[in-house]
């Protein structure tokens, strides 16, 4: 059992905690890297889906996760993104400049969804998100000059240095570059004042404000940020799909997003990766495992949404640290083995407390 | 030297004057505490200093600059700080977060920079967690530093709400009733800090209390409030003694609210 | 006076439509009112009582008043049984992962009912089906005057229920109070179990008099989106105010689609909703709260 010896400050605020953490994350690089060498084309695209789903997962998560504020409509944010990484990219403008442009577009228009928004707290920012999201929807949809509307748009391939990046292999690399500039982002947000802002803002508004912190500007920041991630990984989202139909991205798509960021385990970014690896990958192990289920429940249609919302009451009644609490007490288990206890992890008694009142 | 002034400051709620043309001034480097019946409008003077209410009428002047209608996030970088009754930490955050959330109003880097993590960035962290050490050491709660707030008794989330208010490095605090539920010792304990944020560090402070012996050992004078008006403003003594102050406590002849 | 004549054509039909979101809207009211949760699977439900009124009345053939009140309660007893043993579990965790939950709920409602009744429209016999009234010179389905009769009916239930009876009553006492509630012996979990059981009921009820408008089909919960209007338009703490909010959706939602071009109908319960939070957002009717710290 690891005992943190901490002698300076500068420990507390860089990125690992220690030597070890340093090993285990190269060794984590290191396979990643190397994984389009070992994995079928399949598994790598599977796998380039999970980190663009990921990116825009680490985006809601700073939102949700660590601010506070709901957004059922992010799904809009992701279609901002891959809509003007796709225009853009037709009009002939290089895919390293239409991919900033993209999610910097976004963030404008999270800030823009951010600003009204500000006095509405938990219900009916969930319902005004939701309402955005299906406006957005509907203007993808009959805007047809701009988006092709339900012709679809076909997305051309990017172009980095002359190289295309087409295939599995290319997304992969790509996605995976940006996801490490956006957790890099994100951390460096969270060990910063705006970070400290964000957790403020979620637990006691009225207290954030007395500690100096303009709410209206914080508020408006998280949202551009997190709209501005989730419109990059439109961006490439846009490449994974290579064809852009404007019914892509609904209301449940929205629902996905804020799964990745509950299933995954709120106020962590490592939860926002385990998350996206879940939403993604369940739908694959549905498929490769239904012909095996017994009483012919493989064959029932509708099997994938009702094991999504099973799985989700599962987290909300049981688990609700999500992956990332069960990653936390495995390792707990395992560093304090063997003296773990059977009420280690027992949940404590909570009352409601009222959101009318933050 | 006054270093604060309400000049017949009032709010309404509804029918009820909660607040009704008070006025008082503080001296800079004094302890002014405020007292009287539950529900005397109190805790809602700290709100309309805090800026968290609107005043209906009346000025508000700290160093000679009015403040009545600055917004609640602007009062911090004044150099005012607050406690809360019910204590407002942030649950979900250890210690330390907390404290150096205190610092915020110190914050002088940008967004691109914090974005990036610029060497400026990381120096004026390391800068923060020193100052917030300092206060650490002063209300003596290393042992706590990592722990979730949600995790720590009452009595020490008492000690954790000073210690944020310290960070903001304030040349007013206002302690909104900092001895309620603590035991005799951690009553004495929190008299001593009084004292000591008194003389050592020079910061005025404005006290809402109920526990008298504590009035009397640390505040310079102190101002009687019921149903949102003054009774009585003097020292200790001659507070406690006044006619007006006993009525209200121990109750007399059912008198006209007017 | 023909414009007078589709005017009014108009609002009736915008009317019938709009107590149907105002219904959807009341019972997520109800259950907000008292426990501070939302219930974003209150239209799937809506759908699920409305298949089982199917089955009732199709296949097991029972008239339709017998149907329609037995459908009723057993989706009632439904709601009672999902706050039991779901929603209590939840007491104590912040609003957000409540509203997870009931979404998770609502796509396995979908999916039973997919499989149990299957993935095609649905509809059954009622006493409204294709009749027409004639009332003043105008031509008026009767499907939709009964949704309007039917909800006014259902309100003045509700109104005697709450302000006479001691549920009722008790009722009222939970949803201010809790704490205060349970010292006068109330019991509250049930209460709120109870008022689970009347928003399904009355989720119910709306869709057995949506049937004859519009056939039963599993995707039929997504006009909960629209009923979300109809309640934030009312201020989410009133039952007045989410049907009258509701109907306000549904007569601007008709004559968007009629004087709009095409496609902009389905956006416009959205739009207002928007303008709403933007402009008034505790609606028309509710109070503002803010915390005493």
């Amino acid at each position: 059992m690891r005992y943190l010896f901490r002698t300076q400050y500068r420990q507390d605020i860089a990125l690992w905690r220690h030597n070890g953490d340093l090993v285990w994350y190269g060794l984590l690089t290191v396979l990643v890297l190397i994984a389009p060498l070992l994995l079928g084309e399949f598994y790598i695209g599977e796998l380039g889906a999970v980190f663009i789903f990921a990116i825009a997962g680490v985006g809601l998560m700073l939102l949700v996760g660590y601010t506070g504020l709901i957004s059922l409509g992010h799904a809009a944010f992701l279609g901002i993104g891959a809509y003007v990484n796709a225009v853009l990219l037709a009009q002939g403008v290089p895919f390293l400049v239409t991919l900033p442009l993209a999610g910097a577009f976004t963030a404008l228009c999270g800030a823009a969804i951010g600003r009204p928004t500000l006095r509405m707290s938990g219900l009916y920012l969930a319902i005004a998100t939701l309402a955005f999201g299906s406006i957005v929807g509907t203007v993808f949809q009959k805007w047809t000059a701009v988006t092709g509307g339900f012709d679809g748009f076909a997305v051309p391939t990017p172009y980095i240095f002359g190289i295309p990046i087409e295939g599995a292999t290319g997304i992969y690399y790509v996605s995976l570059v940006v996801l490490a500039f956006v957790l890099w982002i994100s951390a460096n947000l969270l060990r910063s004042p705006t970070g400290r802002a964000m957790v403020a803002i979620r637990d006691s508004e009225v207290s954030a404000q007395s500690m100096g912190i303009q709410l209206a500007r914080y508020k408006t920041i998280v949202f551009a940020v997190s709209a501005g991630m989730t419109g990059l990984a439109g961006a490439l989202f846009a490449h994974y799909v290579r064809y852009l139909a404007p019914d892509a991205f609904d209301v449940l798509l929205s629902v996905q997003f804020v799964t990745i960021v509950f299933v995954g385990g709120l106020g962590s970014l490592r939860g926002a990766i385990l998350g996206a690896m879940f939403v993604r990958l369940l739908p694959q192990f549905i498929a490769v495992v239904r012909d095996d289920l017994p009483f012919g429940i493989g064959r029932l249609p509708g099997l994938e949404p009702s094991l999504f919302g099973l799985v989700l009451v599962f987290v909300i009644l049981f688990q609700p640290g999500g992956l990332n609490g069960m990653w936390l007490k495995i390792k707990q288990w395992f560093q304090a083995f063997p003296f773990k206890r059977q009420t280690s992890f027992r949940r404590q008694k909570s009352y409601a407390k009222s959101e009318r009142l933050r | 030297m006054i270093a604060f002034q309400a000049q017949d400051i009032s709010v309404r709620f509804g029918g009820i004057r909660a607040v009704d043309s008070v006025s008082f001034d503080v001296r800079r480097g004094e302890v002014f505490a405020i007292i009287g019946p539950n529900g005397a409008g109190k805790t809602t003077i700290f709100n309309l200093i805090s800026r968290i209410y609107n005043s209906t009428s009346g000025k508000l002047i700290f160093e000679d600059k009015e403040f009545t209608h600055t917004p609640a996030w602007q009062i911090a970088g004044l150099g005012i700080a607050r406690t809360f009754q019910n204590i407002e930490l942030f649950p979900n955050a250890t210690l330390l977060q907390n404290l150096l959330i205190g610092r915020h109003c110190h914050s002088r880097v940008g967004f691109a920079a914090e974005l990036l993590f610029l060497p400026s960035v990381r120096k004026a962290e390391l800068r923060h967690r020193e100052k917030v050490e300092d206060v650490i050491a002063f209300l003596g709660l290393e042992h706590h530093r990592n722990s979730l707030i949600a995790n720590l008794p009452y009595g020490v989330r008492k000690v954790v709400e000073l210690g944020r208010a310290l960070c903001i490095e304030p040349k007013l605090l206002l302690l909104d009733e900092p001895s309620s539920g603590l035991n005799v010792e951690e009553t004495e304990g929190m008299g001593f800090w009084i004292e000591d944020i008194k003389k050592d560090l020079g910061i005025t402070v404005i006290m809402v209390e109920h526990d008298m012996a504590l009035v009397n050992q640390v505040s310079d004078r102190v101002m009687a409030l019921n149903y949102g008006k003054v009774l009585a403003m003097g020292t200790p003594q001659e507070v406690q003694s006044h006619p007006e102050v006993v009525r209200a406590y121990l109750g007399g002849e059912v008198e006209s609210v007017a | 006076m023909e414009d007078a004549a589709r005017i009014l054509q108009l609002i009736v039909n915008g009317a019938a439509s709009g107590c149907i979101y105002g219904l959807i809207a009341l019972g997520f009211v109800l259950i907000y009112k008292a426990t501070e949760m939302v219930n974003f699977a209150q239209g799937d439900v809506m759908m699920l009582g409305g298949f089982v009124a199917f089955s009732l009345i199709a296949n097991f053939h029972l008239p339709y008043w017998v149907g329609g009140i037995l459908a009723i309660l057993i989706t009632a007893a439904f709601g009672y049984a999902l706050d039991a043993f779901v929603l209590r579990r939840v007491i104590g965790q912040p609003q957000f992962a409540v509203v997870m939950l009931t979404l998770g709920l609502g796509f396995i409602f979908r999916a039973v009912a997919g499989i149990t009744w299957g993935y095609d429209s649905v509809g059954f016999n009622t006493p409204f089906t294709n009749k027409t009234a004639n009332i003043g010179g105008l031509i008026l389905g009767e499907d939709n005057l009964s949704i309007i009769v039917g909800t006014l009916l259902l309100c003045v239930v509700l109104y005697l229920f709450f302000s006479k009876t001691r549920v009722g009553v008790a009722m009222q006492a939970a949803s201010q109070n809790q704490l205060a509630a349970y010292y006068m012996g109330i019991p509250v979990r049930t209460i709120f179990s109870l008022i689970w059981a009347i928003s399904a009921g009355v989720a119910c009820l709306a869709g057995i008099l949506l049937s004859p408008v519009s056939m039963i089909d599993v995707n039929m919960g997504f006009l909960g989106i629209k009923a979300f209007a109809a309640a934030v338009i009312g201020g989410f703490g009133s039952i007045p105010g989410s049907l009258i909010g509701g109907v306000i959706v549904g007569i601007v939602e008709q004559f968007a689609g009629y004087d709009l071009p095409a496609g902009f109908q389905e956006v416009t319960s959205n739009v207002v909703l928007l303008l709403m939070l933007f402009i008034r957002p505790q609606g028309l009717f509710a109070e503002r709260m803010g915390k005493r710290v």
